[in-house]
């Protein structure tokens, strides 16, 4: 046993492996001071809330208090590890702010209520509204952090119930382009990788991905594998020196915006050396004559030109991906919050194909998450999707699912695709939408253009509801607040990427009157007196479990099939991937092995968009295109971005997130070992840029767009020259404004432009054309880690530490039996 | 032959697609997508019009090969009133109105290109026939996007 800064070391102590070895085990304990494991009450178990990547953990128990978290040493996706949000993170739960009773606004203010005024606020507003308009005038706006239980309640409610299309929320930022690129190149959601990839891969590429941040414990793999005998190579797409492009065989920088030339620059190599499977494509595959055909365009000199990547790096990085034996992809928000992210993230998925790199140990393919249960939206059609991944344009699936649910299949809206998130936020501002109910999520600080956003959710006419755990900047705009337990408050179950199940039970009682999100959901059900079609009640569980069975009966058949799965199974041990059913009691770690897709035009989840309008295809049409269900390759031009550099605003700007902060910080910002970490705002750029504009370490500095304009201090990093980077953690819950500016902007949205991909509609957070200017010499390094991507260039600023307070255990002893 | 004919045709309509989607993408800046992809594909119809030029002069025809210019300032008067009109609701049935007449021209546009693509393989021209098969798909790009806008949009704007 060992003890490690885990702020110091975000990633601890490496356990070196070489390929097709089991990554062996590290349990990471964090308990607050004072408590031994002896003195534990009990360990509940639980998984990893504040990213995507799942990692089990129990939660430590005394006195019917949260004390600490250990790592699942049996879970397939950590073998024990957590990083350090997961170490530090939980303490929030117990801060002194959490809500604890309902607030309605009474002459202006939000003033304490029961849950039966606030709750009654709600229903009688919401009848009004049907009576008045119908459906269309109420819209749910939800979150990646609540349970499968609650998505699958709260769709049913949405869609079966009230009869809205209007369900999205901020997985709309997050994952939007990855179930979308999923759609288009195999016509269903599911992710083909499985994290054991990493076990077997003898080149990983990270495109737009900065792992070693956003998912550590999965970079924690990666790094024990470059320790370890026979090493993988990496590749790193990034405009920043993130840790990745530190770690990296080839790194290259593209100019923002440009993914997609980038991406058949690459094709175009990878095709003219004949490294792809001829056979693999012959036999699986649709539209690799028109791949072809448009990567002619895009000759090595031509795409060194438009991305500003020197031709032998291409040549580096398309030898790397196109001779590699066992090739995993890892694709995020550099793809999928750039401009054209559907076709780029699409573009590799063609690589994967192409190169019959699919459904094989180390051949994975990760279309990433950001949020923990962001994949759980997708599945339980509370992100825009329909339950079950079933396909809004199949009248057969309609039908199903209308069944599955006891109703008309009338009642459910499928007319068109469902309402985006980014097109409910226009139609609350037409004033079509006049209700809005928010939950666990915080758009006033994390959509784009925030002075629009603030205007528009605090129009009168609007009826807004936001449940969360926190008074949140968008909470404090709106008319009722519920306050809702939160993770180790109660039960339900979650998946993370690479389609692994945890089950998260009840640790402690939630404070006040804080109640469970999906018994809010079941209570506003009965409070309206939702029915069937043969008027018993439309949602027929109480608890989650009930819940959870009545989801398996929903997925049954289908590509996401819990039919196999139940609390029982998902207790103790570890968590199990789906699909799971009779067929595979215990879960499939890859999919699409020997080249069988979803995407059969009778089975498919979505027929496809047009990658550059964004029109979709009709039922016809993709049978013509795909009639046996093949992979569909698709092509797409390279567009350059709307918003270019000027004289006036000659940067580029891109916004993202830093290792120790999740989202806009409601949790990690009141755990102090992260908060300290990462305290404040802060602008990254290179020392090119640093010189051109006067700038050094420290300086504070305003960064300005079109929209607007925040003040953050510079860090002077290796970022790409001719961009500049700010976190987009940092809101106002914790200044003198609130939920807006006081004096001067500091959340990074305020810069960011309304604009979105037209094939996902995930929002475009990487390419605003910004200026900079200095305010006032430093008094002292930016508030920025070192040991991020903002790792500083420059000397003399103080590496990050987290001192006694963040020291966690580090156990290397313990050899589990049956790890993967 | 009048396949010069088709061409001037095609020239003008083309022209006019563009000149509609420039104007319906001002007109409604306040709904994003439309402003964006509305100026994406009326670059296409601008493109189709420099190609249409060029090989149009092997058929005795002289049409201008540049596009005609953006909107003029009276219509970008009216991305100022998109501004100001967000805020209602009534003027998205003009948004109905315009996506309607897009979806029209642009299949106006595209019964072109069959009609010149029909006549080229009747003449064997092989290189009018070339043309025909980069630019009319594109049309019918233009065609669905239109389709899939009006129906996406249209439900919100006629209940509320």
């Amino acid at each position: 046993m060992s003890r490690t800064d885990r702020i110091a070391e975000p990633w601890g102590t490496r356990t070196p492996y070489g390929p097709g070895e089991t990554w062996p085990a590290r349990v990471d304990t964090y308990l607050e001071d004072g408590v031994t494991a002896d003195d534990v009450d009990r360990w509940v178990q639980s998984a990893t809330i504040l990213h995507s990547n799942g990692d089990g953990l129990d939660i430590a128990v005394k006195d019917g208090r949260m004390v600490g978290v250990r790592g699942r040493v049996e879970d397939r996706v950590n073998h024990g590890r957590l990083g350090p949000k997961d170490l530090y993170g939980w303490q929030a739960n117990a801060s002194p702010d959490r809500l604890t009773r309902p607030l309605v606004r009474k002459d202006g203010e939000l003033v304490e209520a029961s849950w039966d005024e606030a709750m009654g606020l709600m229903v009688a507003n919401a009848q009004r509204l049907l009576a008045e308009q119908g459906p269309s005038a109420i819209g749910f706006y939800t979150t990646g952090q609540l349970f499968l239980e609650e998505y699958y309640t709260m769709g049913l409610i949405a869609h079966g119930g009230i009869g809205t299309n209007h369900v999205d929320g901020n997985t709309r930022l997050c994952t939007a382009t990855a179930a979308a690129a999923l759609k288009e190149s195999f016509g269903c959601d599911g992710q083909p990788g499985s994290y054991t990839d990493v076990d077997h891969a003898d080149v990983i590429a990270l495109w737009g991905h900065n792992m070693a941040e956003t998912q550590t414990v999965l970079w924690t793999r990666v790094l024990d594998r470059l320790a370890g005998p026979n090493p993988p190579q990496v590749l790193c797409v990034d405009p920043r020196e993130t840790p990745v492009a530190r770690a990296a065989t080839v790194h290259l920088a593209p100019r923002p915006g440009t993914n997609v030339a980038l991406m058949n620059g690459l094709l175009h190599l990878v095709i003219a050396n004949g490294w792809y499977d001829e056979a693999y494509v012959e036999a699986h595959a649709v539209g690799f004559d028109e791949l072809r055909e448009r990567l002619q365009d895009y000759p090595p000199e031509r795409v060194s030109t438009i991305c500003d990547v020197p031709v032998e790096q291409l040549h580096e990085a398309a030898r790397l991906i196109g001779t590699a034996e066992r090739l995993l992809s890892s694709v995020l928000q550099g793809f999928y919050q750039a401009n054209q992210a559907t076709a780029a993230a699409v573009q590799v998925n063609n690589l994967h194909i192409i190169r019959g790199m699919l459904g094989k140990p180390g051949c994975g393919l990760l279309q990433m998450n950001g949020q923990p249960s962001a994949q759980n939206t997708r599945e339980c059609g509370a992100d825009g999707d329909l339950a079950a991944f079933r396909n809004w344009s199949n009248d057969a699936h309609i039908q199903d699912l209308a069944r599955v649910w006891n109703l008309d299949p009338m009642q459910i809206p499928h007319y068109s695709p469902p309402t985006h998130a980014m097109q409910m936020m226009r139609y609350v501002e037409d004033g079509s939408i006049r209700m809005m109910w928010v939950q666990a999520t915080n758009p006033a600080v994390s959509l784009p253009e925030l002075r629009r956003i603030r205007s528009i959710l605090s129009q009168e006419r609007l009826f807004l509801v936001v449940q969360d755990i926190f008074l949140s900047e968008t909470a404090q705009l709106a008319d009722v607040v519920l306050p809702a337990a939160t993770w180790g408050e109660k039960t339900g179950t979650f998946t993370n990427v690479d389609r692994t199940v945890h089950l998260s039970e009840k640790a402690v009682d939630p404070p006040g009157e804080a109640r469970p999100d999906l018994d809010i959901f079941i209570d506003f059900a009965h409070r309206m007196g939702l029915s069937d079609k043969d008027g018993d009640p439309l949602v027929k569980w109480h608890d989650p479990e009930s819940a959870f069975e009545a989801w398996k009966e929903c997925t049954r058949g289908r590509p996401c099939d819990y039919t196999g799965l139940s609390y029982d199974k998902l207790r103790g041990g570890s968590g199990i991937q789906w699909p799971c059913n009779e067929e595979n009691p215990d879960g499939t770690e890859r999919i699409y092995a020997d080249g069988k897709f979803w995407a059969q035009p009778e089975y498919c989840e979505s027929y496809g968009r047009d990658l550059v309008t964004g029109a979709p295809l009709s039922p016809v049409e993709y049978k013509a295109l795909n009639p046996t269900g093949k992979a569909v390759i698709k092509a797409c031009e390279y567009i350059p971005p709307h918003e270019i550099p000027s004289e006036d605003f000659p940067l580029q700007l891109m916004t993202g997130r830093t290792l120790y902060h999740f989202h806009t910080r409601t949790k990690t910002g009141r755990a102090p070992q992260l908060q300290a970490a990462a305290p404040d705002v802060w602008v990254e750029m290179s020392s090119h840029d640093a010189d051109l504009f006067g700038l050094a370490e420290g300086d504070l500095a305003q960064i300005a767009t079109a929209r607007g304009s925040v003040e953050a201090k510079v860090r002077v990093c290796g970022i790409r020259p001719g961009v500049v980077f700010l976190p987009f953690h940092y809101g106002y819950w914790d200044t003198e404004g609130g939920h807006e500016p006081d004096d001067h902007g500091r959340a990074a949205n305020e810069l960011t432009v309304t604009e979105w991909d037209a094939c996902s509609k995930q929002p475009i957070f990487k390419t605003a054309a910004a200026s900079v200017r200095k305010v006032r010499d430093a008094d002292g390094p930016a508030p920025a880690p070192t040991t991020t991507g903002s790792a500083p260039v420059t000397g003399g600023v103080p590496p990050t530490r987290g001192g006694p307070d963040a020291l966690s255990d580090e156990d290397l002893t313990i050899v589990p039996e049956g790890l993967r | 032959m009048k396949l010069g004919l088709a061409l001037r045709e095609l020239h003008r309509s083309e022209n006019d697609l563009a000149h509609e989607l420039l104007t319906v993408a001002d007109r409604h800046k306040v709904d994003h997508e439309i402003f964006y992809i509305g100026r994406d594909i009326a670059a296409w119809s601008q493109h189709h019009v420099t190609e249409i030029a060029t090989i149009a002069r092997d058929y005795g025809e002289d049409l201008d090969p540049e596009p005609q210019g953006e909107p003029a300032l009276m219509e970008k008067v009216w991305e100022r009133t998109s501004d100001v009109l967000g805020r209602d609701s009534a003027p998205e049935l003009l948004l109905l109105r315009d996506l309607r007449t897009v979806y029209m021209k642009a299949s106006g546009v595209s019964v072109d290109w069959e009609l010149l693509a029909q006549g080229a393989q009747g003449a064997k021209q092989g290189e009018l026939l070339e043309v025909t098969k980069r630019c009319h798909p594109q049309t019918l790009r233009q065609v669905r996007w239109a389709n899939g806008k009006l129906k996406e949009t249209a439900t919100q704007i006629l209940v509320s």
